[in-house]
């Protein structure tokens, strides 16, 4: 795109972002900052049981409490409402999920009744006011026992079993019968955690009864998806709602799924006569009640090997658990095969994917949603195979990785990978680690009975999703393809104003986007403005806009950058007419007088504001044939996708993959069985940097939120469905004295598919979990240990080896040597 | 409203300002700075004293605003992130987190940084592990605290000429 457009001077640098200066300040504008007159309080009642029939539910002591303006209960919504859009086929889609509880609940803090008063104190009291009989059922708390459909969450659909399809490619039996080796390993399991956002989620809600309008100011992650299943569930068409953020606190994808609390949030305001209703999360329902990420048990893996260790095949069961209702599922169930290969070479793979719903939190798409889980159980496949064939890790990465000459690379399934150089990143990292002089230390440890492991992890961040993967869980759905929006005008007085359809949690877009739009026009970043936060008002999104799925950098900034062009070609047709020379012999750059186009020959001027002024301002003066320029461009950016093949399962799923690989050196205690890192190396490939400042961040930020979900943070529930880390002093999200320094590397290998060059990487693929596993294996293999889990923490491995409960490789790992 | 609960009068300085104010005994002090003073600056991002989002200065000591009650303010010199700037001049500790990257969505910045003004007023040079100590009470989901160390080391560094 753009011959001209080689005047590079922004994009690449690590600017200072244009957001600090209203966040250091304390001026930022997050959604629990808005106050609204006649503003009421909204809070839940939740349940104390994960699975319970409701008996009774009385909310007259409540609402006569003063102060109270309204109750409202499940039952209540149901009469007036659709239930929510299910993504996924039958069975499953006949399940009836309602944004509060209406006569059974499913997982312990499911909402059942709200009350909205006319303060935060008051809403609190009136809750504990309502009362709720319940008699208890059986509680489902794994997914492998919920799919013996003993006990049903949901009797609309008859089966615990949300979603179960085949991914077979090549010729897998042929591969198993040639093998050399053929290791079985009986069942691995990824843990399940969240990424919690600082801060919870937020919901402003006003139902206008004037207009019949629905006006919301909140924190979800990915309105123009939320706003889908409200309208459909609150019977408002969709152009009547409106969606706006501001500064969201994060969100990781974690705040994509409050679209229930945005519906009973409405409901309220609706009931209490159209008096705005907010909702504040308290970090305990947070952790029950918002959304986990994925928890996946991998059972009766088979790996084929030849006789040099490279993996011909793979055989498995996948078992994913979703929590009690799949709200954004079961699109997980495809989206991990965005990466079905990993990083790796071999062809032939049969994964039967199975997902179930259990008595627990539903699942949200939490950073490096669904691949990481899959990317995680490939490493370990290949470490476990590693260690039982004495093949050293590195080696073995380097027999089996995807080879540099390769690239673009297509998978057994059609996905095209377009860059990547990961034997090239394994030597960054090894020199920087000091690989030699850990090796040699580890034989010193090893003398000594200590512990210490070396590990390798490798991962992928696919960025920029194909939507028709959706039709491969459910081939009647009406996506494919991805768009994104962008609008880039000249205000009436010359302003140069961005607006995009993404809803940005710290990625620093605003600085981005000024940097890719500074450099089409020649100017000086500080002279765009780029619009804050969502507005559905705004008309730059499309179905697909919002800040999820690492894409930005693809998807958003292409968008800005087309606005951008489109913007140009006006600018440059006007000043043509103004300065009367020819189109291409203007130039854009600074004047005196500001931002300017300039005749390169004559040296005529005009400036942003003259040019502006002749359109919105001066329009007598324009010919006719320039009516056409409104100096408003809106660009809609389109991935290059087919819909792939529904029955193959088969086609690109993702545009970009970028690539992590890091090495942790990592020491358990013998006597308190606490895991330690010693070293940690961090090595990254997005293609081109737009900004480098903000990708070492991602990656720093990243990788402390799997360093935390491997050594740290797990949802743990009890047998019978009590979460026992409801608050952040259980949950113990990973703090400043448990991260190591991170020694940061990078290569850039350019994305042929975005127009920069650039890759989505703000998921990072959870590196940090896979090099930690391996790291412990390496670490314990001598001790007849292989690791089984993505969590890690003393307990864990004090029960594997002292306890020999778990983890033990002698029941978990079968190698058959046939040579 | 009802009147049940009897509010009790309060003085504070807040931010260099004198205020008076009637307060419920039950109100958090952070409430208090957010709801009745509109200094929103000041977050909540948990209820259990672990993440710090809620910190700010009481007579120069960090405090979590979440686990005082506003009563127990009384009498007392609260500074909260609205109050570090001077004369629209950012403190050397806002630069620092500026200029160093130390802040992806800002949540967790105010809090942080009252922690490194309670470290910094006491040591001038502190550690690497002194600051990891400082901020253990801060949780930042974003950030991974890398560049929040290379941002405390360098505001201790540029407040060290000043
Ligand atoms: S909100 Fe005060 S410590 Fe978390
Ligand atoms: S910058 Fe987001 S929590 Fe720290």
């Amino acid at each position: 795109m753009g011959s001209e457009d080689h005047n590079k001077n922004w994009v690449g640098k690590p600017l200072p972002r244009k957001e600090e200066n209203r966040l250091l300040r304390g001026r930022g504008k997050f959604a629990d900052d808005i106050k609204l007159r006649d503003l009421l309080y909204l809070r839940f009642v939740r349940s104390p049981y994960a699975h319970a029939k409701m008996v009774s539910l009385d909310t007259s002591a409540a609402e006569a409490l003063p102060g109270v303006v309204c109750a409202l209960t499940g039952a209540e919504i149901a009469l007036q409402t659709q239930p929510f859009i299910e993504i996924g086929p039958e069975p499953f889609a006949k399940i009836k999920d309602y944004p509060m509880a209406v006569s059974k609940v499913r997982y312990q803090g499911e909402p059942v009744a709200a009350v909205a008063a006319e303060s935060a104190a008051i809403a609190d009291d009136a809750a504990e006011l309502v009362q709720v009989e319940y008699e208890s059922l059986d509680p489902v708390v794994d997914a492998e026992q919920a799919l013996e459909d003993k006990s049903l969450l949901h009797d609309e659909a008859g089966t615990n079993r949300v979603w179960n399809g085949v991914f077979e490619y090549g010729d897998v039996e042929k591969a198993f019968k040639d093998a050399a080796y053929v290791v079985n390993i009986d069942r691995l399991h990824f843990h399940r955690f969240s990424s919690t956002p600082l801060e919870n989620n937020v919901v402003i809600a006003e139902w206008d009864p004037k207009d019949e309008r629905i006006y919301y100011s909140c924190n979800n992650s990915f309105p123009s998806f939320a706003i889908q299943f409200l309208a459909a569930h609150l019977n408002v068409h969709i152009d009547r709602i409106r969606v706006e953020t501001s500064d969201i606190g994060g969100s990781f994808g974690i705040k994509i799924t409050s679209y229930p609390q945005m519906a009973v949030c409405a409901l309220a305001s609706k009931k209490a006569g159209g008096r705005p209703v907010k909702w504040v999360e308290t970090r305990s329902e947070h952790m029950t009640s918002s959304a986990h990420g994925n928890e996946r048990t991998f059972r009766d893996t088979q790996v084929a090997l030849d006789k040099d260790g490279v993996i011909t095949a793979i055989a498995s069961r996948h078992i994913d658990d979703c929590g009690a209702y799949p709200r954004y599922e079961p699109l997980g169930c495809v989206i991990w095969s965005q990466v079905f290969p990993g990083v790796y070479r071999f062809k032939n793979a049969r994964i039967d994917f199975i997902q179930a719903v259990t008595n627990k939190c539903p699942v949200g798409p939490n950073r490096g949603y669904s691949r990481m889980q899959h990317l995680w159980f490939l490493e370990r496949v290949v470490d476990i195979c590693a260690h039982e064939l004495g093949i050293p890790s590195d080696e073995m990465r380097l027999r089996n990785y995807i080879r540099t000459e390769e690239f673009p690379y297509t998978t057994p399934n059609g996905c095209v990978y377009d860059s990547g150089n990961y034997p090239k990143m394994l030597d960054i990292a090894k020199r920087l680690i000091g690989w030699d002089e850990w090796k040699r230390k580890q034989i010193e440890a090893r003398k000594q009975g200590r512990l210490m492991g070396i590990g390798i992890g490798t991962t992928l961040d696919s960025g920029t999703n194909n939507f028709g993967q959706s039709q491969i869980v459910n081939p009647g759905l009406p996506y494919s393809g991805n768009s994104q929006g962008a609008n880039c005008k000249l205000d009436i007085y010359g302003e140069v104003v961005v607006a995009v359809g993404s809803c940005p949690q710290g990625q620093g877009h605003e600085t981005t986007a000024a940097q890719v739009v500074a450099d089409v026009l020649n100017i000086h970043p500080d002279l765009v403005t780029v619009r804050t936060g969502f507005d559905t008002e705004r008309n730059v999104h499309t179905g697909f806009s919002g800040t999820y799925a690492s894409q930005f950098a693809v998807s958003g900034l292409s968008a800005v950058h087309g606005a951008a062009q489109k913007l140009k070609t006006e600018m440059k047709q006007l000043g043509a007419f103004a300065l009367r020379v020819k189109e291409d012999e203007i130039e854009f750059g600074m004047g005196a007088q500001g931002p300017e186009l300039r005749a390169k020959n004559n040296g005529k001027c005009i400036n942003y504001w003259g040019l502006a002024n002749l359109v919105n301002a001066n329009s007598a003066a324009l010919p006719p044939e320039l009516y056409d320029v409104t100096l408003n461009c809106r660009y809609i950016w389109r991935a290059p996708f087919k819909v792939p093949d529904k029955q193959k399962k088969y086609g690109n799923l993702t545009l970009t993959y970028a690539s992590q690989l890091h090495i942790a050196v990592v020491e358990v205690d013998r006597e308190t069985f606490i895991p330690r890192i010693l070293d940690y190396v961090a090595v990254d490939d997005c293609g081109t940097v737009i900004n480098p400042a903000i990708v070492e961040g991602q990656v720093y930020g990243a990788t402390a939120h799997g360093i935390g979900a491997a050594l740290m943070e797990n949802c743990v529930y009890d047998a019978v469905g009590n979460m026992l880390t409801s608050t952040f002093s259980d949950y113990t999200p990973i703090t400043a004295v448990n991260m190591p320094i991170v020694k940061y590397g990078h290569i850039e290998t350019p994305s042929p598919h975005s127009y920069s060059g650039a890759k989505g990487m703000g998921e990072g693929g959870a590196a940090p979990i896979h090099t930690i596993s391996a790291a412990l294996q390496d670490a314990l293999f001598d001790n007849g240990i292989v690791i089984e889990d993505s969590f890690n923490n003393a307990d864990s491995l004090f029960r594997a080896l002292v306890g020999k409960e778990t983890s033990q490789a002698e029941t978990l790992v079968k190698v058959e040597r046939r040579v | 409203m009802p009147d049940t609960i009897q509010s009790v009068a309060i003085k504070v300085n807040v931010n260099g300002k004198p205020r008076s104010l009637k307060v419920e005994p039950r109100m958090l002090l952070v409430e208090m700075l957010r709801e009745a003073l509109d200094l929103t600056g000041t977050h909540v991002g948990c209820d259990t004293t672990y993440c710090g989002a809620c910190t700010v200065l009481m007579n120069g000591a960090a405090v979590k605003s979440c686990t005082m009650f506003a009563v127990q303010a009384d009498g007392a010199e609260i500074t909260t992130v609205e109050g570090l700037e001077r004369d629209g001049q950012l403190h050397p500790i806002q630069k620092a987190f500026g200029d160093a990257y130390g802040l992806q969505c800002g949540y967790c910045t105010p809090g942080l940084m009252l922690s490194a003004h309670h470290l910094l007023s006491r040591n001038q040079q502190p550690s690497e592990k002194d600051i990891r100590k400082a901020i253990a009470g801060n949780t930042c989901r974003c950030t991974g605290y890398q560049n929040v160390l290379k941002a405390i080391q360098l505001a201790a560094q540029n407040m060290k000429g000043a």
